[in-house]
């Protein structure tokens, strides 16, 4: 169980989270909706301890985040940012294997054993094929893919992923999102997903939290936040939300912006 | 893998930078043989292939491996730390730091008589360490990861305000002073006996034994200071490590030679060429192939115009400048 207890953070100013609270129960998947600036991103940081809170604090299990060392934290929560430039030319399998940094000891080199990990994690993703290729030459789905097969790699039981689909093509963003599902179903890998996709957030989410300014609007099951009011609310989107036959989930029409 | 590959990179560059460090001292205006110069049948003070190779021109070879390994070590360490395959060991002030600590020395050193100081290699080493500390101290704050931005911002900015400095003072300076320091900024790595060596020891040792530490954390921090956060690095800590270290590598390689450019850049390409990107790979081949790098640099600059010496820097800057502009056209 992660936990966040009324949480405020700033960057130097204001508090751009203000008084958050939220519980991420294992083997859930939790969707993080706003707009732009709403706190997603922070919120996250703040999960996977990167950010320290201000005020309130954070807690794995019984334990604060912040009496954990990072390769501790490394051990239960892994991220998925939304885009990776590494400054040198890694192979695919170099990339995946840093996952297991925290497993290993200061000059302790990967084994057989961080190698089936890894192999493992690259199966998962469907890159298996990819294992010799130079990361940079990847297109941007199997660089996002890649980058989720690291963070398998580290092996933790949760795995936070911010906005992983904001720059694939619709094609690349339904395999994501299905691998995301399969891999909290199969794998039972809790994960928090923030994202301005709403039905990427319909299709997979078995909750959802939804920010605004900083703030938590509405928190619950999916089928009850995700509401054309809860559209209009955070993005003032006069929106159709309704359940799709074929799709099996709620999806979500935009279908004009509402001004003042 | 890891292990294997390690392992053969490391003996085939431990090999090429011993064969250089060996084969270097029989070449040069008098012709000597290893075998005589091992010869121990031959009392020492009898033996002039002895004395040629060890006293004559051992040092400089030896200058030349220590100061090859700890730039190009120095330099993946920089470019790793700043994110950037172009940053160098001197981007962040330190080398003109120490080029202004020598230029004072040069020039007011006779005149103030300001005692232990007056001496080039220790007025160097102490630009060196004034220029890096004030670059620490502008781009960390407590318990916060390092900006490499604002790392970059002031290590340029220090570098251009130093050179300033060192332009003023070379006004100020008389013909000979003038001279003296221009020969200084190119570089040398004869000197003269294994004092300076021994001496530049501790700091070459400890900076080396700090990058033992660093090339996983290295890999992960050039992927992203974020990324390698939540895999489990201490980047604030890896950060100052690698800062300091390289620093420090880099101020030890200056005030025993000289600015010596390129070397710091072309090697790490150059290995991460033949051996990958992995730093574990990486850091170790680098300073092994720096060794060979530059003493085969020094080797040319002793006999390619012989009986004159060309800078050892020109030599370096002759096939670094190029294969620097050819890194940026093939990376654009």
């Amino acid at each position: 169980m992660l936990t966040a207890e009324s949480v405020s953070f700033g960057y130097g100013g204001a508090f751009t989270l203000t008084d958050v609270s939220v519980e991420i129960a294992p083997g859930s998947l939790t969707g993080v909706l706003g707009p732009n600036g709403c706190g997603k991103t922070t919120l996250l940081k703040l999960l996977c301890g990167v950010l320290r809170p201000d005020r309130g604090r954070v807690r794995l299990g019984d334990r604060p985040l912040g009496s954990m060392t990072r390769r501790e934290l490394a051990r239960h929560i892994a991220v998925v940012p939304q885009e990776t430039h590494p400054a040198f030319d890694y192979s695919v399998m170099e990339m995946v294997l840093m996952g297991r940094h925290p497993h290993l000891g200061a000059f302790e080199l990967e084994g057989p054993a961080d190698f089936e990990v890894a192999r493992q994690a690259l199966d998962a993703t469907g890159t298996s094929h990819l294992a010799d290729r130079r990361y940079m030459t990847l297109s941007g789905g199997e660089k996002q893919r890649v980058i989720i097969a690291s963070a398998l790699a580290q092996a933790t039981e949760m795995l936070l992923l911010d906005e992983p689909t904001a720059s694939l093509d619709l094609g690349y963003q339904l395999e994501v999102a299905s691998l995301l599902a399969r891999l909290n179903r199969e794998r039972k890998v809790t994960m928090v997903l923030a994202t301005h996709d709403l039905n990427l957030a319909a299709s997979v989410c078995h909750q959802l939290v939804v920010m605004r300014g900083g703030r938590i609007l509405a928190a619950g099951a999916t089928r009850e936040v995700l509401t054309g009011k809860t559209v209009r609310e955070l993005y003032d989107v006069d929106a159709d939300v309704q359940f799709h036959d074929r799709a099996g989930h709620l999806t979500v029409v935009p279908v004009k912006r509402i001004d003042g | 893998m890891v292990r294997a590959r390690l392992t053969s990179v490391v003996c085939a560059y431990g090999a090429l930078a011993l064969g250089a460090c060996l084969a270097a001292p029989l070449i040069g205006s008098t012709h000597i043989s290893l075998a005589r110069a091992f010869d121990r049948s031959v009392p020492f003070a009898d033996n002039v292939d002895a004395q040629i190779f060890f006293v004559a021109r051992m040092p400089r070879v030896l200058t030349g491996a220590i100061v090859g390994s700890t730039l190009a070590a120095a330099g993946v360490v920089m470019q790793a730390l700043l994110g950037n395959p172009l940053a160098t060991p001197f981007t962040l002030g330190v080398s003109t730091g120490a080029a202004l600590g020598a230029v004072l020395a040069i020039t007011f050193g006779s005149s103030l008589a300001v005692g232990v100081l007056a001496s080039v290699p220790l007025a160097s080493l102490a630009g060196a360490v004034v220029a890096s500390a004030i670059v620490y101290a502008l781009a960390t704050r407590p318990g916060r990861p390092i900006s490499t931005m604002v790392l970059l911002l002031a290590g340029v900015t220090l570098n251009a305000f130093f050179s300033a400095l060192i332009l003023f003072v070379q006004y100020a300076a008389d013909f000979t002073q003038a001279y003296r320091t221009i020969r200084w900024l190119m570089g040398d790595l004869d000197v003269g006996s294994f004092a300076p060596i021994v001496a530049s020891l501790p700091m070459v040792l400890l900076s080396l034994g700090i990058f033992a530490f660093l090339p996983r954390p290295l890999n992960l921090l050039s992927v992203g200071a974020d990324t390698a956060a939540t895999r489990g690095v201490d980047v604030g800590r890896t950060q100052r490590l690698a800062f300091l270290s390289a620093s420090l590598a880099t101020a030890a390689a200056v005030s025993l030679a000289g600015p010596i450019g390129f070397v710091g850049i072309v090697v790490p390409h150059l290995v991460r060429l033949m051996v990958g990107v992995d730093h574990r790979v990486v850091l170790p081949a680098s300073a092994l192939f720096g060794a060979a790098f530059l003493v085969g640099c020094d080797l040319v600059a002793r006999t390619v115009l012989a009986p004159v010496e060309v800078p050892v820097g020109v030599v370096t800057a002759m096939v670094g400048g190029p294969f620097f502009l050819w890194l940026l056209v093939r990376k654009s």
